[in-house]
């Protein structure tokens, strides 16, 4: 191990990190909000938008991020659509995780039962007041595990942008093993590099399954 | 752009995509990348095999109830949660061969980090649906007289294999979406092939980037959808049984 080597290349890691937290930053909010829509008009049946999200949902799941952003990268431009590199990551990352998070947005929206929303309807609350006073304080509580799940694996999905030229973690990595032969150290920052990154996440996510059991405790 | 820009721009587009897809009718190139596609299905089936395998035991494994080898797996699976799979893979190809002077090939070094990582997952999977047996089943079962084993196999067995089915099929193509990292070791596959193919006709077929990797994409999509279909068909099933 050559220490004095780390300490040199450090803020090449801190500043990489920064990019990755940045660009995943940006890609779960946008999926977030992808989701949270796709989720509200499948739970909807919304007709036409239905299917589409539908087909949507299933190319996106059953596709690796990393061809999706050759795709984007490599095949579009001959289209004449030019993507930067940093473009390419926020639009593939947002389709992946778009779909990811719909599917836990409407798994927990189906699971408050009918007897709720009909409960609801029969006190006289309006669709809205239903979907507000009913359907979401319980279907956000049962989403939270699973959305914490989905930012993790969002995260660590960020790995792939280097291959198309985003100076993120691996790209560094790569970079120092290449420059100057420090393979040794240069993995081991790497992986203690994400492990700072994704092990607040791994905890609150673990906090969050632990209080979600305490409170459905005696509901079944 | 002049006026009219746009569909200008869709009519060239439609003859770029035409043209690009020639590329698949010129010498073997649709057949190569088949065969890339089999090597990469070839990596998932036996990292799936053995993790199916393993995770069975390490599923078991954590349900033992010992502090020590609770801890032990938990550590495990944590670190092969957090790490990415990138990561590992880098570890195996290019960490063992420096630190330990063992020298994979990137096939191996492949199969052996899937099957970790796919070993931890699917062990949480098992112990999950092994804790999911509600206590007054066990009780039940010795109520009635069974022996530990027979409550294991007629009781506990049946209940944790429904549950499981349909969440490790979707360990699989997550699995299957995953091999798709073993381009960045040097294994010649489907994406390795697709590359090769855009070079070589760089000069003939200049835009034939477009139709290799939609039809990567495609082929993906369809080992996947497979898997999925297959999941929520028997998911549904379950549901009305």
């Amino acid at each position: 191990m050559d220490f004095e080597f780390i300490k040199q290349v450090i803020p090449l890691y801190i500043e990489a990190a920064g990019l990755t937290l940045h660009l995943a930053l940006i890609g779960i909010i946008l999926s977030f909000a992808v989701g949270l829509l796709c989720a509200l008009i499948r739970y909807y049946k919304v007709p036409v938008l239905s299917p589409i999200t539908g087909f949507y949902i299933e190319l996106s799941r059953n596709t690796p991020l990393l061809i999706q952003l050759f795709f984007l990268y490599f095949a579009l431009p001959n289209l004449g659509v030019k993507l930067s590199s940093f473009q390419c990551c926020i639009i593939g990352l947002t389709f992946l995780g778009g779909s990811y998070m719909e599917e836990t947005f409407r798994s927990a929206l189906e699971t408050v039962s009918r007897v709720q929303i009909e409960s609801g309807q029969c006190i006289g609350l309006s669709g809205l007041q239903v979907m507000r006073y009913v359907v979401l304080p319980q279907a956000v509580s049962v989403s939270i595990p699973g959305f914490c799940a989905n930012v993790m694996f969002l995260i660590k999905e960020t790995s792939v942008f280097s291959i198309v030229a985003v100076a993120d973690l691996m790209y560094v990595a790569k970079d120092l093993i290449g420059l100057y032969y420090k393979t040794d150290e240069a993995l081991w920052l790497l992986a203690i590099s994400y492990f700072i990154l994704l092990l607040p996440v791994s905890i609150i996510s673990g906090y969050a399954e632990r209080r979600l059991r305490y409170a459905q405790f005696g509901s079944n | 752009m002049p006026k009219g820009g746009c569909a200008m721009l869709s009519s060239e587009a439609i003859d770029a995509i035409s043209k690009a897809f020639s590329v698949f009718f010129m010498g073997k190139n649709f057949i190569r990348l088949v065969m890339g596609l089999l090597v990469t299905i070839q990596i998932a089936a036996v990292s799936v095999l053995l993790s199916l395998f393993f995770g069975t035991l390490f599923g078991m494994l954590m349900t033992v109830k010992n502090r020590f080898i609770k801890a032990l797996c938990k550590i495990y699976l944590e670190f092969m949660r957090i790490m990415p799979q990138l990561v590992l893979l880098f570890m195996a190809y290019y960490g063992l061969t420096r630190t330990f002077g063992i020298s994979l090939s990137g096939e191996a070094a492949s199969v052996l980090v899937f099957t970790m990582w796919g070993t931890a997952e699917m062990g949480d999977l098992v112990r999950g649906a092994l804790q999911s047996v509600p206590a007054h089943q066990y009780d039940s079962g010795m109520a009635i007289g069974l022996t530990d084993k027979q409550i294991f196999r007629y009781i506990v067995l049946p209940q944790t294999l429904r549950r499981l089915v349909p969440l490790s099929m979707n360990l699989v193509t997550r699995m299957i979406k995953t091999t798709s990292l073993v381009v960045f070791v040097g294994v010649i596959e489907v994406v390795k092939i697709g590359q090769q193919i855009i070079e070589g006709n760089r000069l003939t077929v200049p835009t034939c980037s477009i139709a290799v990797y939609a039809v990567i994409f495609f082929m993906y999509f369809f080992v996947c959808w497979i898997f999925s279909l297959m999941a929520s068909v028997i998911e549904k099933r379950q549901k009305e049984a």
